[in-house]
């Protein structure tokens, strides 16, 4: 059974290390079974370089037709499950055909990678990068390995950033107005504001903020949108009387968000909105939606 | 079933609160920040229920307030070990939940006060404002509550070391003042939840949580640092402010009472015009009364326990401010009750004489506020004003202990124009009573005059009305109580004690039939003793011009007696009648003794019919006739003969018999020389002594009926002889005794008489006096073995 299981095996074993993979931050992803990795921390224009092993198993040698590792940036949509869209491909030789006898280390960099897009796991989307090492060989099937890594990229603050401000209501019934402080807001900032109740002659029972994900995926006719609610944030509890000015502060922190995205690749697109509800005690809901900014700011310039 | 319910659901949420607590507690035993948060933030969800009365949601309220204790701890400690505390000021709110997220800021945020890593102010303005997000009145309120609780001992002021700049304790003020405002908002809202029907009962809810408002003016007035500037230029307006905005009737009630008892005295004092102020725009429903008695008791209160404090109330005028506003209040609410209004200026008026006991104007203008106001609404007939006005008419009463004092206030009177004939006859009953237990001296004319304008209810009926309901042993009373009154007015002078006599009459004789008989006496009597003190006078200084003469003073007792005779009170007439001639014989005015004699007697001819009465009436008449000496022979012969003339017509025998022996007297006076008639006084004598003969020939003709009455006859016609022997009337003589002596033994011993000690103590008399050295000679002429 041991000589069996053994014919089966992959006649070598693959591992990629990065060079300063010790000191590189990691940050979490989620793979497709579910699980959280830990995954390093790549921005555009970084350069990418690292060793492959290549260590045959005892006894074994590794014929072959060459070595290469490529760095691939990937759109894969669920509902087109199987369809890799490439949108970088850079690929270096890193040997020439022949047989590995043994452990073999293999240097690779690529210097100043462009990779314009951010990872992203969506419902519908992934974006990801990751670097494959291909053992190229005739009739006995190609070796493969992949190592995934994140890249996030980062941006200075928008020079222009007004605040949101409306006001709207349904007559005779309702008039609030409210205020976000700003309309650009970076992953880890406050959202501030308030809302004004001009008129209620509803019984308002409470009123929350969601923060709410929109992805669009595809083009035309196939376009998929998907909406998800990140964050529901309760703003106010019971019924205000006209007047009445209530404060909003929601940090964005402890929520998983991700900058906004515009047409990645035309492939697909991520919005973000935050959602005023006001929830009366008929369980009647009513609500503006109003879209924002989310980016990453430059972890140095965060105070 | 709702209560049942309700404990049901309580129970539910303590046994959640004590889990997730215990939870919160084993997290905070393993330094665990996050769990310790997250339990701590499900226990307070407990705390988002709807379904709990206010007074099981407090219940609640303190279990959680209890654990949120360990929390604050907890949180300190944390900061200790290096967590940044502005970081644990984020972390908290994130919570998804409004209500555990501000409890959790709230708590930290006074962590965070104390560290004084940021300035406190900061802080405090976040807080109070992060609280606008629950708008839920209940829930509200307790996180405000809570909210005031943690920051309590942290407010920064003046000297206290967590002052920041100069400014702080102001905003540690307006910290305070917002809750204050804004819990306030959300406790009147409370009235607003739910369906109408259950208002009373929310109403009560309600007021079992005013406290909770309340606290935050008691922390404000603790705060050091508010002077009388900033309570008079900002907390104060503030505070007012926010009452007359709310329109709540029990709001305005209990936080205007609070602001009275939080703050002190002499804020209030130099405040007044501002507090008063915001009374007339209090919702009309406000019991306005109260709040204002309580101020106007503060304040007395605090002018008697301090002397130096009475500078201050003349200095701010606090009289004519409370007049004022009372006038304002009065007239802003129109549907006040007379009760109410009347009730309002009882405090005020208790107020001015304990502050200013020396200012009879300021209560004599508090009286005429009250006339005002009573004009517009005419006479009270409510029991319940009634009953104010009386205790508002009594106070000074209570206050001076003297009537004079009152005397003075001239709109007392027309205050007592208003009371209805019960309430005006009570209050005189009080006015006069305190006359009399005070034991006050009116010695002019003039009070005696306002007095019984006063005393009204009590001299005559009103509008001719006359109640037949009144029980007669308390109109005896209250009348007895007019002439203790009338005895107790008094002037050494006697011209000014004439006056009052005049006045009194004045009042009496109004007083209507039912009352004179037992009125005119005391002022008779009264006149009488001024009438003895003129005489004993001498002279009389004013000459005869002046009114205080003996013969004036008579003359008007006779008019005023005769009002009695038209009451048919001819009893009381003739004995006051006696009494004049008595005291006109003293001064010897013949004509008007006499004239009082006539009146006497026509009294006695024309109205007293009874038997019985008029045997009394001529034994008055006889025993005051005797005694008379200003009359010349033929006066005195026609009188004499006039009495011995009823004497003989009065019905029965004895009575005939009696009155005769007592008429013998009037023919012997001990004084005078020319009064001692021995042989008429034999005559009267000899003729009462047959109609005792005739008394026993009845007797003996219907034996066994009144057999003893002519032996008593005969053993008192004994003793009369004897007397006028003893006086030495040489006209009774050994016979006259002996025959009557005969006649006693005699009668005795045919019949049982029963007047056996009655002879026994006549003989042991004789017996004593023939042994007196005086006597013995007039006595020989008597020999005892006639008794034998």
């Amino acid at each position: 059974m041991n000589y069996l299981l053994g014919a089966f095996k992959p006649a070598c074993n693959i591992s990629i290390t990065f060079t300063d993979g010790k000191n590189r931050k990691q940050v979490p992803i989620k793979k497709d079974n579910g699980q959280i990795v830990m995954n390093p921390l790549f921005q555009s224009q970084e350069t990418i370089a690292g060793k492959i092993n290549i260590e045959p198993y005892q006894g074994k040698k590794v014929e072959h037709n060459g070595v290469k590792v490529e760095l691939l940036g990937q759109i894969e949509m669920y509902h087109d499950r199987g369809n890799f869209y490439d949108f970088t491909s850079l690929v270096r030789e890193i040997d020439v055909p022949g047989e590995i006898y043994e452990r073999k280390t293999y240097p690779f960099e690529f210097s100043s990678v462009e990779m314009p897009y951010e990872t992203f796991n969506g419902v519908n989307v992934r974006l990801r990068y990751v670097l494959k090492v291909t053992v190229t060989r005739g009739y006995a099937g190609s070796i493969v390995e992949y190592q995934d890594f994140v890249v996030r990229n980062y941006v200075p603050p928008p020079p222009i950033n007004n605040s949101i401000k409306m006001e709207v209501g349904i007559e005779d019934c309702l008039h609030i107005e409210f205020e976000y402080n700003k309309s650009k807001y970076h992953l880890k900032d406050v959202i501030l504001g308030k809302i004004y109740f001009l008129l209620v002659r509803i019984k308002i029972k409470n009123m929350d903020l969601e923060i709410r994900r929109r992805e669009s995926t595809g083009a035309g006719a196939n376009t998929h949108v998907e909406t998800e609610t990140l964050a529901k944030f309760e703003l106010m509890d019971g019924a205000p009387v006209r007047g009445e000015s209530i404060p909003v502060r929601v940090f964005l922190t402890p929520y998983d968000l991700t900058p906004t995205h515009h047409n990645i690749n035309n492939k697909f697109s991520v919005k973000y909105y935050l959602n005023l509800v006001l929830v009366d005690e008929e369980d009647r809901r009513y609500f503006k939606q109003q879209e924002i900014t989310l980016y990453r700011l430059k972890e140095e310039t965060l105070s | 079933m709702i209560a049942d319910d309700d404990e049901k659901w309580l129970a539910a949420a303590i046994a959640a609160v004590k889990q997730n607590a215990f939870y919160m507690q084993r997290a905070i035993d393993s330094n665990n920040l996050k769990d310790a948060l997250k339990f701590s933030a499900q226990m307070l969800s407990e705390l988002r229920t709807s379904k709990l009365s206010p007074h099981k949601y407090y219940e609640l309220y303190m279990r959680v307030f209890n654990e949120l204790g360990t929390l604050e701890i907890f949180f300190k400690e944390e900061t200790g070990r290096g967590c940044s505390i502005a970081e644990l000021y984020e972390l908290v709110q994130h919570a998804g939940n409004i209500l555990p997220r501000l409890y959790l800021l709230c708590t930290i945020g006074s962590v965070y006060i104390k560290s004084k890593d940021v300035t406190t102010t900061d802080i405090l303005k976040d807080l109070v404002e992060m609280c606008r997000a629950v708008q839920h009145p209940l829930r509200g309120l307790f996180l405000r509550s809570y909210l005031a609780q943690v920051t309590r001992d942290k407010l920064p002021c003046i000297g206290s070391e967590l002052e920041g700049d100069g400014d702080a304790h102001m905003d540690a003020l307006e910290f305070v003042l917002q809750n204050f405002t804004e819990m306030n908002k959300l406790w009147v809202r409370m009235q607003h939840q739910g369906p109408s029907r259950e208002k009373e009962k929310r109403e009560k809810e309600r007021n079992e949580l005013r406290d909770l408002v309340g606290k935050n003016l008691h922390v404000l007035s603790q705060l050091e640092g508010v002077d009388l500037g900033i309570y008079r230029d900002t907390v104060l307006p503030r505070i007012l402010e926010q009452v007359v905005n709310c329109k709540d009737e029990l709001a305005q009630c209990y936080l205007m009472d609070c602001i009275i008892q939080v703050f002190p005295d002499d804020f209030h004092l130099q405040t007044l015009d501002v507090l008063l102020g915001a009374c007339p725009q209090l919702q009309p429903s406000v019991d306005i009364k109260t709040v204002l008695s309580g101020l106007m008791e503060r304040l007395s209160n605090y002018a008697a326990s301090s002397v130096e404090a009475l500078p201050n109330f003349l200095q701010v005028e606090a009289f004519s401010k409370f007049n004022y506003a009372i006038g304002k209040v009065v007239e802003a609410q129109v549907d006040l009750p007379a009760a109410g209004s009347v009730t309002l200026y009882l405090f005020l008026l208790k107020f001015t004489l304990h502050v200013y006991s020396d200012r009879l104007d300021y209560v004599d203008q508090v009286l005429g506020s009250c006339v005002t106001q009573l004009s517009a609404t005419g006479k009270l007939c409510d029991d319940k004003a009634a009953k104010q006005i009386v205790a508002f008419l009594s106070a000074p009463l209570e206050k001076y202990n003297n009537v004079v004092t009152i005397l003075k206030l001239t709109n007392y009177p027309q205050v007592m124009e208003y009371l209805d004939h019960e309430t005006n006859k009570a209050m005189a009953i009080i006015i006069v009573q305190s006359v009399l237990k005070n034991n006050t001296h009116i010695t002019t004319a003039d009070e005696v005059d306002a007095l019984f304008e006063l005393a009204k209810g009590l001299i005559k009926d009103f509008d001719g009305k006359i109640d037949n309901e009144i029980d007669e042993e308390d109109f005896q009373e209250e009348q007895n109580l007019v002439a203790r009154l009338v005895h107790k007015l008094y002037n050494d002078d006697p011209e000014e004690m004439s006056k009052i006599i005049f006045t009194v009459r004045k009042h009496i004789l109004t007083g209507g039939p039912k009352r004179l008989p037992l009125t005119i006496p005391p002022l008779v009597f009264s006149a009488l003793k001024l009438i003895r003190r003129l005489r004993g006078g001498d002279e009389n200084p004013f000459g005869d011009d002046a009114s205080a003469t003996p013969k004036k003073i008579l003359q008007l007792l006779s008019e005023t007696v005769e009002a009695l005779s038209d009451v048919s009170a001819p009893d009381v007439a003739l004995r006051l009648y006696l009494q004049c001639a008595q005291a006109a014989n003293d001064c010897e005015l013949e004509t008007v003794t006499y004239e009082f004699f006539t009146k006497a007697y026509l009294l006695y001819e024309e109205e007293i019919s009874d038997s019985k009465a008029q045997v009394t009436a001529l034994h008055l008449i006889i025993g005051t006739l005797q005694r008379m000496r200003v009359f010349n022979v033929e006066n005195r012969d026609t009188l004499t003969h006039k009495a011995t003339g009823y004497s003989a017509r009065l019905l029965r025998k004895p009575d005939q018999c009696r009155a005769i022996y007592e008429c013998a007297h009037l023919f012997w006076a001990d004084e005078g020389e020319n009064l001692k008639d021995g042989e008429r006084v034999v005559l009267c004598l000899k003729r009462a002594q047959r109609i005792a003969d005739a008394v026993q020939k009845m007797a003996n003709a219907s034996r066994g009926t009144s057999s003893t009455g002519s032996v008593a006859l005969y053993v008192e016609l004994l003793n009369k002889y004897l007397y006028f022997l003893e006086k030495g009337n040489s006209e009774v003589t050994g016979d006259t005794i002996q025959s009557l002596a005969e006649l006693v033994r005699s009668e005795t011993k045919k019949v049982e008489s029963g007047a056996e000690s009655f002879i026994n103590s006549t003989l042991r008399y004789i017996e004593f006096q023939r042994q007196q050295d005086g006597m013995s000679e007039k006595y020989e002429k008597i020999k005892m073995e006639w008794f034998e």
